[in-house]
């Protein structure tokens, strides 16, 4: 078991693109590490650099006490899940499994009991003699993690390595893996696409993004997943988690003695000391155009909640979407939707493109379901001011962020 | 309606059975016979043919070696020659596949196989003369102090030599196919292994290899089919000498029809040379139709 | 240039099957086997232009010694010492007999296939089976009897002959890649057809044939090279001097001036010519038409 050290990582491919620019980041012993951000981020080049499958271009990258940029593969006493699990085709399961032992000269003994003891942790003992094209999708992902577990690494490399189960699959996978990591506590390094799956594994989660000429780093934010959900330093980590999104609207602060209210549309909502306080220096920039964001989660009818004339907003339920506990309501605001180069690749990333967001906002909030939502009527709902979040429009940074490189730091 | 069909076939059908079918059959009746080009039935000598081919003709079969005859010769080329052409293709294949210049290396290597069997013979003998301002071969032994060999003139140089050829011109095949399925294999199972703490030619060994199987095994059968043919190296290169030093059965059916004019003698070795392919003609009508199945 | 890319791509910097290896060895042995096989040839063409004297003074590989010349490709195109007919008429013929005996087997095998995969008849796997099966019949086998059924047709000697002859041979080939081919063709695309009123001629000819187009051009390729460079059939039941293909001129030539390595060479390197435009032209259909075909049959 070992650390992970990266110094200053660059990866500029024969062609001369920059894949990977200024990644510096230290992964601790034993730490489930998630590395998220959308496709064409950097993620899985880090990961590649860490196995040794991509050369390193600049910087160092420690694995334990040893320097191993120049270190092949093979002698860096890691061990990786692919996507496609890449398990040997010509081989028994037992015989993947085995395989990295054999190599290595392991005793004959030694690599029966391994290999008994990991078949045994993922429960699939009975599959031992069979060839991969005999196995479902599931039972391969499983021989792929029995590969890397019986070779006891110092480190476990996963290259998102659930995205091609199907759903209900994927929940109970996710479910192992947690159990298997605490049961080993082997340093991780997952790749992921999926922010719920970097969410709900990672003892810390890096958002990494695409660099750019004005951005030569990936690194966004790196931190455990409460505090990227909570105190997201940009537009970009705080768009990208959280499900359903954040609700992104362009609004002004007014002040008003002692008070400060936020003024969207016809909407006032007076602001609650404690976002003043997350946000230093929000207080001097009243009368601007800024970037509000509102979690759908900080929300709740007013009849449910009690009445708070000055932190609520009137909607129309045009769409809902019940799912039990909660309902998900949607609402046009009549506002030009936020189109910054944070969020235009968030929507790249989903598929969309800013022209398909016509001239309004889309407002989404959260209620319980207790509420009667009629399709069409309207609805009190109370913001929690307390969670309001202030973006530069321009730099995409949070008002009063650390900066953006430090947070990466 | 019904005889539709027929009428698309009907060309083929015709041109198949005229030029093939039928002529097997007869092929076999003939060689129970005694006869020329012009009459080759002239006289049923039932087996004879063929217990001359297998007790009393050295030039086919003769059993105190060497020099060796066209039975061994053509064993020798089953296996040589069909190595030969796999380790190369695979070599070129596969190393091709990891530097720069690949296409030129793989243009190069291709060649061979586009010009006739007829001007690689003469590229061979070029290349094996005996004259060292000629052959390059010899020039190079001569700077090494050896005397010039006569590549062709030695009973037990000259299949070699052929071979050598033979290799030179099918190379182009085998690393096509090979090269072709190398790249289709799954990269991913590349890296894994080399994460497994795979040496890479342990990757290769180990991993790529046995995944190569099939083609491999494709590449091995069309390759003795052909060492089992050949006619035009021998042909040019030698006629089968010195001696008979060098015939193959491909060769001899050639010679003893057309040189000796003894139809009925060739057609017996044609028989067997169809015998010795009927295992892998059976093999590649399995494949297809396994194939065909998919 | 360090240049930045929106999204750079996954595998870039070239395949990298399984790391590295001592960075000599792959290129150090791939250049020592490439070598290999150029320099026969390399050595074919640059005898060709050393004059008689030149060519048995020195070796090729001493390049720059005793000039160069193109007398050797006069010679043996033109002169009159040959015996005739000259290497020009071998050329003339080889032109001759391969363009229709290219054609024809692509031309009956087209129709032959469309109806192995498209039409409905008895037996009709069975017989496919039986082509593929001839597929691997050695011609060694036929010559005797075809060559009977052609004295008594009168056809030994004759381009139409050497036409038909060809035309059987190749049509197993033929048949078997493009019946594979046209099987492949969505079967929605036919019915479509059909419901739109085309009958048989008009499927064949106004989808098939049009969506056939790569396998055929890469099977002309081949049937082409095939007969440009065939040697034993010209000689079986060609039989004519003044008919006679280049391969065989090259045969005669050998007899006539084994050690005339310069006259030898041009001779080898002009019947080599057009294979080679052919290849350096076509190669990707070339090396298409060589996996697809080679990997099944």
């Amino acid at each position: 078991m070992a650390e992970i050290r990266m110094d200053d990582l660059t990866k500029i491919y024969d062609d001369g693109t920059l894949a990977v620019g200024e990644f510096t980041l230290t992964i601790e012993d034993g730490e489930f590490l998630v590395l998220v951000g959308p496709s064409g981020c950097g993620k899985s080049t880090v990961l590649r650099m860490i196995a040794g499958l991509e050369d390193i271009t600049r910087g160092e990258m420690h694995i334990g006490d040893n320097l191993v940029n120049d270190v092949t593969p093979k002698d860096r006493d890691i061990a990786m899940v692919f996507q496609n699990y890449a398990l040997y085709p010509h081989m028994t399961v037992r015989d993947n499994m085995a395989f990295g032992l054999k190599l290595r000269k392991t005793p004959k003994d030694e690599i029966r009991r391994r290999v008994a003891e990991a078949a045994g942790i993922l429960e699939i003992t009975d599959l031992l003699d069979r060839k991969p094209k005999a196995l479902s999708g599931g039972q391969r992902q499983r021989v792929a993690m029995g590969r890397a577990i019986v070779r006891e690494p110092a480190a476990f490399l996963m290259d998102e390595p659930l995205s091609n189960l199907d759903a209900k699959l994927r929940v109970q996978m996710r479910a192992e893996l947690e159990r298997i990591h605490n049961r080993l506590e082997t340093t991780t390094v997952y790749v992921t696409h999926d922010q719920v799956e970097a969410m709900t594994l990672g003892d810390r989660v890096a958002v990494l993004r695409a660099v750019s000429p004005a951005r030569p780093y990936n690194l966004q934010q790196v931190g455990p997943p409460h505090e990227l959900f909570n105190d997201p330093q940009n537009l970009f980590v705080a768009g990208f988690i959280g499900s359903p999104a954040m609700n992104m609207i362009y609004a002004r602060l007014e002040a008003e003695g002692e008070d400060v209210w936020v003024v969207f549309g016809d909407y006032r909502l007076k602001v609650d000391p404690r976002t003043l306080e997350r946000h230093p220096g929000l207080e001097n920039r009243t009368n601007e155009e800024l970037v509000m964001g509102v979690r759908p989660t900080s929300m709740e009818a007013s009849v449910i909640a009690g009445p708070d004339p000055d932190r609520t907003m009137r909607i129309t339920a045009e769409v809902d979407e019940n799912l039990g506990a909660e309902v998900f309501v949607h609402h046009t605001l009549n506002l030009r939707p936020v189109i910054t180069p944070d969020v235009e690749e968030l929507l790249a990333d989903a598929g969309q493109t800013p022209e398909s967001l016509g001239d309004t906002t889309e407002f989404v909030a959260r209620i319980s379901s207790d509420v009667d939502v009629t399709k069409g009527e309207q609805l009190d709902v109370v913001i929690d001011t307390r969670k309001l979040f202030f973006f530069d429009p321009k730099s995409g940074s949070r008002i009063g962020a650390r900066s953006a490189t430090a947070a990466a730091g | 309606m019904r005889w539709r069909p027929w009428l698309w076939l009907a060309p083929a059908l015709i041109l198949l059975a005229v030029f093939l079918v039928w002529p097997v059959i007869r092929t076999i009746w003939i060689s129970f016979h005694s006869g020329s080009i012009i009459n080759p039935t002239r006289e049923f000598v039932g087996l004879e043919n063929y217990q001359e081919l297998f007790t009393n003709d050295p030039a086919f079969i003769k059993y105190d070696l060497p020099p060796w005859s066209a039975l061994f010769n053509s064993a020798l080329w089953v296996g040589l020659f069909t190595l030969g052409v796999i380790a190369f293709g695979l070599l070129v294949g596969v190393l091709a596949d990891k530097v720069k210049y690949e296409k030129t290396a793989k243009a190069i290597v291709f060649l061979p196989l586009v010009v006739s069997f007829t001007a690689a013979s003469v590229v061979f003998r070029l290349v094996y003369s005996t004259d060292p301002n000629i052959g390059l071969i010899n020039a190079m032994l001569g700077l090494i102090g050896f005397g010039p060999v006569a590549f062709l003139g030695e009973p037990n140089l000259v299949n070699f030599a052929i071979i050598g050829a033979g290799i030179w011109v099918w190379t182009a095949l085998s690393m096509t196919i090979l090269a072709a399925s190398y790249k289709a294999l799954p990269e991913e199972t590349h890296e894994a292994a080399a994460v497994d703490g795979a040496s890479e030619w342990q990757v290769f060994w180990r991993v790529s290899l046995p995944q190569m199987k099939g083609p491999i095994i494709v590449v091995a059968v069309t390759m003795i089919i052909n060492a089992l043919k050949a006619v035009d190296l021998v042909l040019i290169m030698t006629t089968g000498g010195p001696g008979f030093s060098s015939r193959i059965v491909g060769f001899t059916v050639y010679w003893e029809i057309f040189n000796n004019n003894a139809a009925g003698y060739g057609s017996a070795v044609a028989v067997v040379l169809l015998v010795m392919m009927a295992p892998l003609m059976w093999w590649q009508m399995r494949q297809i139709r396994a194939a065909e199945a998919r | 240039m360090t240049t930045v890319a929106t999204s750079p791509p996954v595998t870039a910097g070239g395949p990298r099957k399984g790391g590295r290896v001592k960075r000599w060895v792959v290129p150090g042995v791939l250049i020592a086997v490439t070598i290999t096989w150029l320099v026969p040839t390399l050595g074919l063409f640059i005898t060709s232009f050393k004059s008689r004297a030149a060519s048995s003074q020195y070796g090729w590989w001493q390049v720059w010694q005793g000039g160069w010349t193109l007398d050797n490709y006069n010679e043996v195109l033109f002169s009159p010492s040959l015996p005739p007919p000259g290497f020009a008429d071998n050329f003339i013929n080889t032109i001759i007999i391969t363009i229709p005996a290219t054609i024809l087997p692509i031309a009956i095998a087209a129709v032959a296939a469309y109806a192995f995969a498209w039409l409905d008849f008895p037996f009709r796997n069975w017989i496919f089976l039986g082509v593929i099966a001839l597929l691997v019949v050695p011609l060694q086998v036929t010559w005797v009897p075809v060559l009977k059924i052609f004295n008594t047709l009168n056809l030994t000697g004759t381009f139409p002959g050497i036409w038909l002859a060809h035309t059987g041979y190749g049509l197993a080939f033929a048949i078997f890649l493009l019946r594979n081919f046209m099987a492949d063709i969505p079967n929605d695309l036919i019915e479509s057809a059909r419901i739109d009123g085309a009958g048989n001629v008009k499927i064949f000819t106004r989808i098939v044939l049009p969506l056939s187009l790569p396998a055929i051009a890469a099977l002309a390729i081949f049937q082409f090279v095939w007969v440009w460079n065939d040697l034993m059939n010209a000689l079986i039941f060609l039989q004519t001097p003044d008919k006679f293909p280049l391969t065989v001129g090259i045969r005669n030539l050998l007899g006539q001036y084994g050690n005339e390595w310069n006259l030898l060479s041009a001779g080898a390197f002009l019947s080599m010519i057009v294979p080679l435009i052919v290849f350096f032209a076509l190669q990707r259909y070339f090396v298409r038409g060589l996996t697809s075909g080679a990997v099944k049959g």
